[in-house]
C-alpha cells in the first residue's frame, strides 16, 4: 500500500497491523483483548480501505475459527489476542495445523496465568507457543525485537505460512505492542510476499493432501469456490482428504507435517549474532529481553567483559545449531526471560553440556533491566 | 427433480457411518433436493459442518466441503461467506453441536443475519458419543446422563434463532420429508441467515431407551405429534402442549451481512479519496 519509503512514529501493535496489510492479509477476525486490541482497531479502519474484511466476533474461538474459514477462500488471513485468548483458539489452531490451512495468529503476551497482570509485559507464553494444542503438530513461532521489526517480521510470517501451509504464531511481547518508535516504512516493491502454491491439475485429478503433487511435502492447495470441490477435516486423513484410521497413514501424515519442518527450519530461522566471535559469554534473548541484552553487552565491553549477544527472532523452530556452535565457543550463556525459564531449557539442551547455562528470570511484571543482565554476566 | 440424487454425491464415500434406522439420510435427502431445486451450481456450493453423527454428511457431498472442530461450524462459514460471498455456504449440524457448544456461534450468526443456510439435525440426543441428553432432549426423556430422567427444559431452537434476529426460520421433520426439502430451498433462497430445525429419529441412543424401540415407532411419534402452523393457529396452548409445529415459523427483510460489509468498503474508500 505504499508507493515510497515513509518513516513514521509507530506502535508494535500499529506496525504489526499495517505490516500484515502490507504480506497481503486481507480478512481479520478478533475479540477485544489487552494489550493487543490496537491490531483489531487499526485493521477495522485499514481492511476495507484495501477491499479486505475486519470482523470482530462473539468470541476467541469464532475469531480463529473464521480466519481458518477464509483462509480456504484463498484470502491470507490473521486473528490477534493475548493470554486468555490465546488459551481458547488452541483447538483451531491444532484444525489449522493438521488440515494445514495457513494463517497468522498473533499473541501479545501479558502476565500470567489466567487474567494476571492484563497491562503488564511477559514472555511467559513461549512454550504455549509451541505446545499449546494437543497432540504432535509443526509450528512456526516468530518474535520481534523492536516496532521496525515487527513491520518486517509479520511479512516473513505470512510468507512462511503461506509457504508450508502451517499456523504462524507471532509472539509479541506488551513493551513492544505498546511502544512507539520511527520505523521506516520498506516500498511494498522491497517486500518479498510469497503466496501458497495452488494446484494446476484438473480438479477431477486433484488429491488435496497429495504432497508429491507439489514439493514433497506441501501438497497444492485449491481456493474453496473455484470448482476443485474436495474436503476438509480435522480427522487424520489420507492424500484424498477424507478420514482415515490405517495404522500406516496415521503415521504417514503425521510425519509428513514434521518433514515440512526440517525442510524449513534454515528458511524460517532468523537469529542475528553481535559481537559473538571473540566472546568469551553470550547473552542468549528474544523480544524486548535482547533489547536490554544488546545494552548490557555493550556495557560488559566497556568493563572490559567480552560479551556477545544471540537474538533470536525465531522461537520455534528452535535454532539449535546456532547454539549448540557458540555454547562450544562461549564459557557460559545468560538467558534473561521474562517467565520462570522456558527457553533456557531449549538452550541447555542445545548446549549439549559444552558450557554453562545460566537462566534469569524476572516475573513481577516488569521488563528485565540492562543492569540486571551485565550483573549476571559479570557473575558467570 | 432434475437431476438423479446420486449427481450430488460422492457415491464412492458410501457407504455412510448412520446407524440403521437413522434420520439423517432423510433430512441430507431433502437438503440435496432443495439443491436440486433451485438448481444450484455444484461448484457454488460449500457445505460445513462440526462434530457428531450430522456433521459426517458433508463427506458424502461433491461440493467444497469441511468438517471442523465441535459447534465451530458456522464460526469457519463465516470467514468463508466473507471472503467468498458468491457461494452458497450451508451448515448441517446436528442439536448438541449447535444448541450446545455452538449456541453463541449460533444467535450471533442470526444476530448478523449473514446469508448462512443453517440445517439443524435435531435427534434430541448425542448420537457419535452413544447417547448423552442434549440441549434438545425433552424433560423426563432418559439419556445415558440421565439415567433417572431428564430434568431440564429443551429450547425452542427457531424461537431462539428468530428472537437472535434470522431472516428465515423453519422446521420440518423426516417424517415430512417433502415439506422439508421444500422448507430448506426457502431457507436457501433467503437473503439472510435462515435456520431449519429437522426432527430426525436416533432409534440407537435416544428411541431404545424412551419406548420407541425402532424408526418406525419413532416417525409414528412425529406423525401424531406434529402440527402444520395452519392447524397449529386452531389450537390452545393445551392442545399444542405435546406437539410440535412445523411449517414456516418466521420471516423478515433485513440487510444481509455482507451487503452490509460493501457499504462499509464504501465508506471507506470515500474517506480515502477525501483525504487524498
Amino acid at each position: 500500500m505504499h508507493s515510497k519509503t515513509d518513516t513514521r512514529l509507530m506502535q508494535g501493535n500499529e506496525a504489526c497491523a499495517e505490516g500484515a496489510i502490507a504480506a497481503g492479509m486481507r480478512f481479520f477476525a478478533g475479540y477485544p483483548i489487552t494489550p493487543s486490541t490496537e491490531i483489531a482497531e487499526e485493521l477495522a479502519a485499514l481492511l476495507p480501505k484495501v477491499g479486505g474484511k475486519f470482523l470482530q466476533m462473539e468470541d476467541e474461538i469464532a475469531s480463529i475459527s473464521a480466519v481458518i474459514g477464509a483462509s480456504l477462500t484463498g484470502a491470507k488471513s490473521m486473528t490477534a489476542t493475548s493470554g486468555p485468548g490465546f488459551s481458547l483458539k488452541q483447538e483451531s489452531i491444532g484444525f489449522a495445523a493438521i488440515a494445514e490451512i495457513p494463517c497468522v495468529i498473533v499473541n501479545v503476551m501479558r502476565a500470567g496465568p489466567s487474567t494476571g497482570v492484563p497491562t503488564a509485559p511477559s514472555q511467559a507464553d513461549v512454550m504455549q507457543a509451541r505446545w499449546g494444542t494437543h497432540g504432535d503438530h509443526p509450528v512456526v513461532v516468530l518474535c520481534p525485537t523492536s516496532v521496525a521489526e515487527t513491520y518486517t517480521l509479520i511479512v516473513e510470517a505470512f510468507n512462511i505460512s503461506e509457504r508450508w501451509r502451517i499456523p504462524v504464531i507471532f509472539l509479541m511481547d506488551e513493551v513492544i505492542a505498546h511502544m512507539r518508535e520511527k520505523v521506516t516504512i520498506p516500498d511494498s516493491s522491497q517486500l518479498r510476499i510469497v503466496d501458497r502454491a495452488r494446484p494446476t491439475c484438473k480438479p477431477e485429478d486433484y488429491l488435496p493432501f497429495d504432497a508429491d503433487a507439489g514439493d514433497g511435502v506441501v501438497p497444492p492447495m485449491a481456493d474453496f469456490g473455484t470448482g476443485y470441490r474436495y474436503h476438509l477435516t480435522g480427522l487424520t486423513h489420507d492424500k484424498t482428504g477424507f478420514p482415515t484410521g490405517k495404522r500406516p497413514e496415521v503415521d504417514t501424515l503425521i510425519r509428513r507435517l514434521y518433514s515440512k519442518m526440517d525442510k524449513a527450519k534454515q528458511e524460517v530461522t532468523f537469529v542475528d549474532e553481535v559481537l559473538i566471535e571473540d566472546a568469551d559469554v553470550a547473552v542468549f534473548a528474544y523480544g524486548i529481553t535482547a533489547r536490554a541484552g544488546a545494552k548490557a553487552v555493550r556495557d560488559a565491553r566497556a568493563e572490559g567483559i567480552s560479551a556477545g549477544l544471540v537474538r533470536t527472532k525465531t522461537l520455534w523452530p528452535f535454532p539449535d545449531e546456532h547454539v549448540e556452535r557458540i555454547a562450544s565457543t562461549v564459557r557460559a550463556i545468560v538467558v534473561p526471560e521474562m517467565n520462570m525459564g522456558q527457553l533456557v531449557h531449549e538452550v541447555e539442551r542445545a548446549s549439549k553440556g559444552k558450557t554453562k547455562v545460566v537462566s534469569l528470570t524476572r516475573v513481577d511484571a516488569e521488563p528485565i533491566s540492562p543492569d540486571e543482565i551485565l550483573s549476571a554476566l559479570k557473575e558467570v | 427433480m432434475a437431476k438423479p440424487i446420486t449427481y450430488y454425491l460422492r457415491k464412492d464415500k458410501m457407504p455412510h457411518i448412520w446407524c440403521e434406522g437413522c434420520g439423517h439420510g432423510i433430512v441430507l435427502g431433502a437438503v440435496l433436493r432443495a439443491i436440486d431445486s433451485l438448481e444450484l451450481d455444484k461448484n457454488n456450493v460449500c457445505v460445513v459442518s462440526g462434530i457428531g453423527c450430522a456433521s459426517r454428511a458433508p463427506g458424502y457431498l461433491d461440493f467444497d466441503t469441511l468438517h471442523t472442530t465441535h459447534g465451530r461450524a458456522l464460526a469457519f462459514a463465516t470467514g468463508i461467506k466473507m471472503m467468498k460471498p458468491k457461494l452458497n455456504v450451508i451448515v448441517l449440524a446436528g442439536d448438541g453441536d449447535l444448541a450446545a457448544i455452538g449456541g453463541n456461534h449460533l444467535i450471533h450468526a442470526a444476530r448478523r443475519n449473514i446469508n448462512l443456510t443453517t440445517v439443524c439435525f435435531n435427534n434430541s440426543i448425542y448420537g457419535m458419543t452413544s447417547g448423552q441428553y442434549s440441549p434438545m432432549t425433552p424433560t423426563g426423556k432418559m439419556a445415558t446422563t440421565a439415567p433417572y430422567g431428564h430434568i431440564e427444559e429443551p429450547f425452542d431452537l427457531c424461537d431462539l434463532v428468530f428472537a437472535a434476529g434470522a431472516s428465515f426460520v423453519g422446521r420440518g421433520a423426516t417424517y415430512h420429508a417433502r415439506p422439508l426439502s421444500r422448507l430448506i430451498a426457502k431457507a436457501i433462497s433467503t437473503d439472510g441467515f435462515a435456520f431449519v430445525e429437522a426432527i430426525s429419529q436416533c432409534p440407537t441412543y435416544f428411541g431404545r431407551r424412551n419406548k420407541m424401540r425402532n424408526a418406525l415407532a419413532m416417525l409414528d411419534w412425529q406423525k401424531e405429534h406434529a402440527v402444520t402452523t395452519k392447524a397449529a393457529s386452531k389450537l390452545s396452548p393445551e392442545e399444542l402442549a405435546d406437539k410440535f409445529v412445523i411449517g414456516e415459523l418466521g420471516t423478515r427483510t433485513r440487510p444481509e451481512y455482507t451487503k452490509r460489509y460493501e457499504d462499509i468498503i464504501a465508506a471507506a474508500a470515500k474517506e480515502t479519496d477525501d483525504n487524498v
